[in-house]
């Protein structure tokens, strides 16, 4: 924990301890902050994101995320625990969703990357964001980007064709706040609709 | 994370080339992460997700699955679905989603494993430091290993994959600097012993190219069971990969490997010989899943997988035997 710590850092390590205390390796020792990489050390990345194409320069170990997030300001997608546990953080890279905490920024090179911020158009909002308003899908709603991207991706896999494969589809996101109940609903709602 | 150097292969041979010293990466999800915790910290990163290792072909003989194909690849291919039901069932139980999207099959073979303490810097841990400790052996080890460890280490190897695919008694092709070569399944994970900082039968620089699959009728009548602490999306506390073939109303070959147990992904041929000739009912299946885990040694907090893994096993051979 920094000196002085700001919202952001309270939130994201409180969440990380309360996510790590229901898994099975969440005591590891998180190391300390890396140095900053020189000028020299920095490389050339392109990708796009939310139909925007972007050129960047940057340190070879920012994560996905972290690029999403500190690079871009596109802080929709959350560092829950930032080692695949929790799914906070998930984003469609070609349509297909992954953790990207996982990724270094440079494994996306040349994709096409969706976030939250690129679901809606316009003021018009994604069908499955509707569906998670519709339902009360969310609580605190740290976990619901993530939620939506992955029912979105769900949904496009063809696999949500009972209530137990949209749980087992859902998995990869945790809710702290546990409206699973009504995310299931959400999904649900839309399943069919093609 | 430690600075590293990062280059993208731009085919076998240049990631061959460029091996020695260096780690490859394909999906990531085991590999970042570790460096994100600095347990493992290579200086340079060789990257192979973009070469030409992602097919699966069917052989005469075989299925031949590329390095950099994904776990849900593997999972939905139709004839991994009717050639071998375990490896498909083994994957879909594993991780999540959007772990599956990325995890590959190479990146399997070499996931690490998940013992609190070798992911935690600041505890012993043989296989991270060697000659530092181990402090699961006076630890909680509701997660370790009862087959297969030593005094230096009883770290459990996570994979569901693996399972399936040491029963499957699968090939792993790799090429390195002095050419290509098969490793037979059991020989690629090593057993701790007194290094359990080697884990892979891999030279230095080798790369796996693919995993053969030999075609077999037990394989086509083949399931996996996995008993965890919740429905989905954890490690398995035990789990088995069983198939069987079944002729004349006798078993007439059997598969059989656990998880969530050993050192390794276990097979154990003396358990498959046992069934062999017997009618496929649950005197038999017991008698094998005895011999399963024979010389397993339990601790404090892991006393409960001796029985776990003995009724999975039951539980998966019967399965297998009932068929599809």
């Amino acid at each position: 924990m920094p000196p002085n710590p700001g919202r952001r850092d309270v939130l994201v390590g409180g969440i990380a301890s309360a996510i790590g205390l229901g898994l099975l390796d969440g005591c590891a020792t998180v190391p300390t902050a890396p140095a900053a990489a020189a000028p020299s050390d920095l490389v050339d990345l392109s990708l796009e994101v939310n139909g925007q194409r972007r050129a960047l320069r940057i340190d070879p170990r920012t994560t996905l995320l972290d690029l999403l997030r500190e690079n871009l300001g596109l802080t929709g997608a959350k560092k829950g625990c930032d080692m695949g546990q929790c799914g906070a953080c998930t984003v469609l890279v070609d349509g297909q969703r992954i953790d990207s905490c996982l990724a270094l920024a440079l494994q996306v090179e040349g994709r096409k990357v969706t976030t939250i911020e690129g679901l809606a158009r316009g003021e018009e909002l994604h069908p499955m964001q509707a569906a998670f308003i519709e339902e009360d899908a969310f609580q605190c709603g740290y976990c619901t980007p993530g939620q939506i991207l992955s029912a979105v991706a769900l949904l496009a896999e063809g696999v949500a064709d009972s209530d137990g494969a949209i749980r087992e589809g859902m998995s990869g996101n945790i809710c702290r706040c546990g409206a699973y109940p009504n995310i299931c609903a959400a999904v649900r709602r839309l399943r069919g609709r093609g | 994370m430690r600075h590293f150097s990062y280059q993208r292969a731009a085919s076998v041979e240049d990631a061959v080339r460029a091996g020695p010293g260096a780690a490859f990466l394909a999906g990531g999800t085991s590999l970042v992460d570790l460096m994100k915790l600095e347990v493992l910290n290579p200086s340079r990163l060789v990257d192979v997700s973009r070469l030409d290792l992602r097919g699966i072909e069917a052989r005469p003989d075989g299925l031949r699955i590329g390095a950099c194909a994904t776990n849900s690849e593997v999972a939905a291919h139709p004839e991994v679905k009717r050639r071998f039901p375990v490896l498909s069932e083994a994957l879909l139980s594993g991780a999540s989603p959007q772990l599956r999207n990325v995890a590959t099959v190479a990146g399997n073979l070499m996931q690490r494993t998940r013992c609190a303490y070798y992911r935690d810097l600041a505890t012993a841990c043989n296989k991270r430091e060697p000659g530092s400790g181990c402090a699961a052996l006076e630890g909680w080890t509701r997660m370790h290993a009862i087959l297969g460890g030593s005094e230096r280490c009883i770290a459990l190897h996570p994979s569901d994959m693996c399972v399936a695919m040491a029963a499957l008694q699968a090939v792993i092709h790799v090429r390195g600097p002095n050419g290509e070569r098969d490793i037979p399944f059991g020989d690629f994970h090593l057993l701790p012993g007194e290094h359990p900082e080697r884990e892979f039968a891999l030279e230095p620089g080798e790369l796996v190219l693919s995993v053969f699959i030999p075609f077999s009728a037990a394989g086509m009548r083949s399931r996996y069971v996995k008993v965890r602490d919740r429905a989905s999306y954890a490690f398995a506390l035990a789990s088995c990969a069983a198939g069987l073939e079944i002729a004349s109303g006798k078993i007439r070959a059997a598969q059989l490997a656990l998880g969530g147990v050993g050192t390794k992904p276990w097979r154990v041929p003396e358990a498959e010989q046992a069934l062999q000739g017997q009618s496929p009912e649950r005197v038999a299946f017991q008698r094998a899943a005895e011999i399963a885990v024979r010389g397993a040694q339990t601790r404090r907090d892991n006393a409960f997988k001796m029985e776990l893994a003995r009724r999975t096993a039951v539980r998966a051979l019967t399965l297998a035997a009932e068929g599809a």
